[in-house]
């Protein structure tokens, strides 16, 4: 039930949000997100220490086996909490400066949450497919209608193209569902024990692969991605690249590994390839960005490269790796548009070339910075670390020389990154730089805090892993009784 | 048969109105008409009963079908006698042609004789040809009209002609005798049959405006008065579809091995003709009417699929792009009225003009591109699994390709109405009885979206 009340929240104060004006709106919205955060704990309490399984489950269109059925377990529920912990933070950010239309605004921003908790918990596969479409309405409009420059042929772009994705997907689904016995069901636990042949498994991989690529992005699928996280608002991009791309990582776990797991085993050498060169590809590009949030787009193409070829690596270290990533990503992702914005509204501009000095204008955000810098980089103590270390891990199990180009993210990464650092924060003190003076108590507080979620979870990794565990090695063991690969597992 | 009576004496008084003087309130007493038609449609359900000497059957399929032409048709009524009503024009003939064009579609998706099918198109499609002429001096009307008619009356005669070579092969009109004569002689030798299914069949792809059989729908749509052209595209393109499923399901499905291969190519030419074309169009009737084109083309997968699942696929379907194109037109229509242009650039800043008629519009476009939690979707969603239990899966994935090209087109008008800024500052009004219909359109278009089982529990 309490699965229930994390998808009402918002749902319900979206409907308050858009009767109210100004920045009430948002004040209303971040208590929304809050209670949903509180909800949330409550879950993550319950999971971690009575093994109990938050569900609900209602039957929605039942001539067709359509049932509401929502619930948590440790893999949906590292996303629900990366979700919900970011959220408030987003809300904070645009909070900082006056929007216009808000209602509309942050009414789109909470019935986005709606939609991504939902596909994160969904147990029926259409409610998935519902979830993960109407997640993308609302991003729509929020790019179309506060974006930046070009936004209109832009997000069209980005709308088509994840659109096209996902409908491939909805055949796939589709098709699970007439193979499923008796009164056709879209229950996902029910896929799981079909019994399909190779063929049609590579075909349903296909399918729900043109999905999840369009959406992590991985390579050559990203082209919408590194303009529409430009163009994007910075709420927008923190939204796409902290939360919503690890809808298509989590569709991947979901849904790929052990539905299919012949064709992923079958498959994979491709998808690892396509993984390791958006990596190596998404780097070198960041090597040369004159704009910080292009920069952050490209770098998050090579960071969700590498997990993703962790997810298909097919293996402990590789999928633990996966979920601890992807909540780190996000967090560290956010944390850098965070400040970003933070430069942006002071001096007007993102350019590294203008940017110049603000280490000796302003210490404090400098030294933030470079922690979250630290993160994203993956040195050991920060978040970034313990994700990155095992995901290689897990790829050098699968195959030695994928793990050694993939391995070059952390090189590349430093590179990119210190690059950045060096421009905007060293050298001479520019005309832009003078006006990163003062920072707004809040804006500290919710430095600090994404600092301490930094650091924290870079030294106790296991707050998160444990969470997983359970659930990966019950994913694991459903592979491997599947199908027989034990042996490659 | 109390709906087509009810239905033809609304005609007859609309009729009178002008004679006897009381023109001024035939919309009000249309909309009794069609509503005491409703009532008396619904009282139908689940009965399956005959009439008229089994010329026809009111089963659910009919009842259903008949309910969206009619609530469609009150619709455009009230609508109409808005915009239409200040004119020097002739009212009450006007909607006692709509009133007799919806006794032909009931009697379209009700027939089990093919004598009436042809009466059934007849009586839809004359209506048309006048209600396509409705404005005299416009020469875009007239030339939608002449056009109409000479094609239209060309396709029926394509028909009628089939309709002959099967009573040849048959010996029959009545549906129950062909199928089974069909059943018990399959048609592998009986050429008569075949020709004559295929002469059918080609009248009716054009009465449904698929391709190679579309030509005219651009033009006629475009001519055409713009809620008059909402009505076509509606209520004539379900109640034609409610004819087509009808007698292929029911007659010709044993052989449907003869016709199956002529619908699925007919079906990726309706889709991507009707897609690609509306990419390109500035009018937003002309781009409406492509994408009517391509809407047919996705609506021949239900006839590939099972008997069991495409009649209830084709239902809904029909149900959520009726309820959508129809706020779609009346959107563009009080826009033309306002601004004077049906172009694509007529909605330019229109959130700002009018909040609540933008949304209404943006509901219907998104609904119409297939997007979750509206109809379209549920439509859609229903239409491809039928196909797929059907073992249609390529047809399918080319559908799918469709939807997402004709996201382009549908997203336009969405763009101009919140992305842009318009130059003029002129506001967009609506009157109260137009916004409550307008908004329970859309309403009906989300709640089918949410909880389309609500049409399997009536």
């Amino acid at each position: 039930m309490h699965t229930l009340l994390l998808l009402i929240i918002p749902i319900v104060f979206m409907a308050i949000v858009f009767f109210l004006k100004g920045k009430t709106a948002g004040y209303v919205a971040l208590i929304s997100s809050i209670l949903s955060f509180i909800v949330s704990i409550i879950i993550a309490i319950y999971l971690h220490f009575n093994g109990y399984f938050d569900e609900f489950n209602q039957s929605w269109i039942s001539s067709f086996g359509i049932n509401f059925h929502v619930g948590i377990d440790g893999i949906s529920l590292i996303l629900v909490l990366l979700t919900t912990i970011l959220t408030p933070f987003i809300i904070l950010t645009s909070l900082q400066k006056d929007i216009e239309n808000s209602s509309a605004f942050y009414g789109l921003i909470l019935l986005m949450q709606a939609g991504m908790l939902g596909a994160f918990t969904a147990m029926d596969s259409f409610l998935f497919y519902v979830s993960y479409e109407v997640a993308l309405i609302p991003i729509y409009f929020i790019c179309g209608l506060w974006g930046g420059e070009n936004r209109i042929a832009v997000t069209l772009k980005f709308f088509i193209y994840t659109l096209a994705g996902s409908l491939f997907m909805l055949i796939s689904i589709i098709y699970l569902y007439l193979q499923t016995p008796g009164n056709h069901t879209f229950e996902i636990s029910e896929f799981y024990k079909l019994n399909l042949s190779s063929t049609e498994q590579s075909w349903i991989f296909l399918g729900f692969f043109l999905a999840f690529a369009v959406k992590v992005p991985i390579f050559p699928f990203h082209s919408w991605q590194p303009s529409t996280y430009t163009t994007a608002p910075t709420v927008g991009t923190m939204l796409l690249a902290g939360i919503m791309l690890k809808m298509g990582l989590y569709g991947i776990i979901r849904f790929v590994l052990p539905i299919v797991p012949e064709a992923v085993a079958h498959w994979n050498t491709v998808a690892i390839f396509l993984c390791v060169c958006g990596i190596i590809y998404g780097s070198i590009i960041a090597l040369r960005q004159n704009d910080l949030k292009t920069v952050v787009a490209f770098s998050s193409l090579a960071h969700v490269g590498l997990i993703a070829a962790g997810i298909f690596s097919m293996n402990v270290q590789g999928i633990q790796g996966a979920m601890i990533q992807m909540f780190n990503h996000g967090i560290n992702a956010v944390a850098l548009l965070f400040l970003i914005d933070l430069l942006e509204r002071r001096s007007g501009t993102r350019m590294m070339d203008k940017l110049g000095g603000v280490a000796s204008v302003n210490k404090r955000v400098a030294v933030v910075f470079a922690i979250v810098m630290l993160g994203s980089v993956g040195l050991p103590l920060t978040n970034g670390f313990v994700g990155e270390f095992l995901l290689l891990m897990g790829v050098y199990q699968w195959n030695m020389y994928a793990a050694m180009f993939a391995g070059l993210t952390i090189i590349l990464g430093a590179v990119y990154m210190l690059r950045l650092y060096r421009h905007v924060f060293f050298g001479e003190i520019s005309e832009a730089g003078r006006s990163i003076s003062k920072t707004t108590i809040i804006e500290t507080i919710m430095s600090y805090k994404l600092i301490a979620l930094i650091i924290v979870l870079g030294i106790f990794p296991n707050l998160l892993l444990n969470i997983s565990a359970p659930a990966v090695n019950k994913l694991l063991n459903l592979i491997a009784n599947h199908s027989n690969l034990v042996s490659t597992l | 048969m109390n709906v087509v009576i009810a239905l033809t004496i609304t005609g007859i008084l609309n009729l009178f109105g002008s004679i006897f003087n009381y023109r001024k309130i035939t919309p009000i007493l249309s909309v009794i008409g069609l509503i005491t038609a409703l009532i008396f449609n619904t009282m139908y359900w689940n009965k399956n009963l005959p009439f008229f000497n089994h010329m026809m059957v009111m089963d659910n399929y009919a009842c259903s079908l008949g309910a969206v032409c009619i609530v469609l048709g009150a619709v455009l009524i009230v609508f109409y006698n808005r915009f239409m009503g200040d004119e020097d024009h002739h009212l009450a003939e006007v909607l006692s042609i709509i009133v007799f064009a919806l006794a032909g579609s009931i009697i379209m998706v009700s027939y089990t004789n093919l004598l009436m099918l042809f009466l059934g198109i007849e009586i839809l499609s004359i209506s048309f040809y006048i209600l396509a002429g409705l404005k005299k001096k416009d020469l875009g009307s007239n030339e939608a009209a002449m056009k109409y008619f000479l094609m239209g009356s060309f396709s029926t005669g394509f028909l009628l002609f089939g309709i002959a070579l099967i009573y040849g092969a048959t010996a029959s009109f009545d549906l129950a005798a062909i199928t089974a004569f069909v059943k018990m002689n399959g048609a592998a030798t009986n050429y008569l049959l075949i020709c004559g299914v295929l002469m059918i069949l080609v009248g009716l792809l054009f009465k449904v405006a698929a391709a190679p059989f579309h030509f005219w729908t651009p033009d006629v749509y475009q001519g055409a008065p713009t809620i008059i052209t909402g009505f076509f595209a509606t209520v004539g393109k379900i109640a034609s579809f409610g004819a087509f499923y009808r007698l292929f399901q029911l007659c010709f499905a044993p052989i449907s091995a003869e016709w199956s291969g002529t619908i699925m190519v007919v079906a990726i030419l309706t889709m991507f003709i009707g897609n690609i074309t509306a990419l390109q169009q500035k009018n937003l009737k002309r781009m409406l009417a492509y994408s009517s084109i391509a809407h047919a083309g996705y609506m021949l997968l239900a006839l590939l699929s099972p008997a069991y699942v495409g009649g209830n696929a084709i239902l809904f379907y029909s149900l959520a792009y009726g309820i959508s194109s129809m706020s779609a037109f009346i959107s563009i229509h009080i826009i033309q009225i306002q601004t004077g242009s049906d172009e694509i650039n007529g909605f330019t800043g229109l959130a700002k003009k009018n909040k609540m008629l933008s949304l209404i519009t943006a509901i219907s476009m998104l609904s119409l591109s297939g997007i979750p939690l509206t109809a379209g979707f549920i439509g859609k969603f229903y239409l491809f699994s039928s196909a797929i239990e059907g073992g249609y899966v390529l047809l399918v994935c080319l559908a799918v390709v469709n939807s997402f090209i004709s996201i382009y087109y549908y997203f336009k008008p969405l763009i101009e109405a919140y992305f842009k800024d318009s130059h003029t500052d002129n506001l967009i009004e609506l009157k109260r009885t137009e916004s409550i219909l307008l908004i329970l359109l859309s309403i009906a278009t989300i709640v089918l979206g949410v909880l389309p089982g609500i049409i399997h529990s009536v």
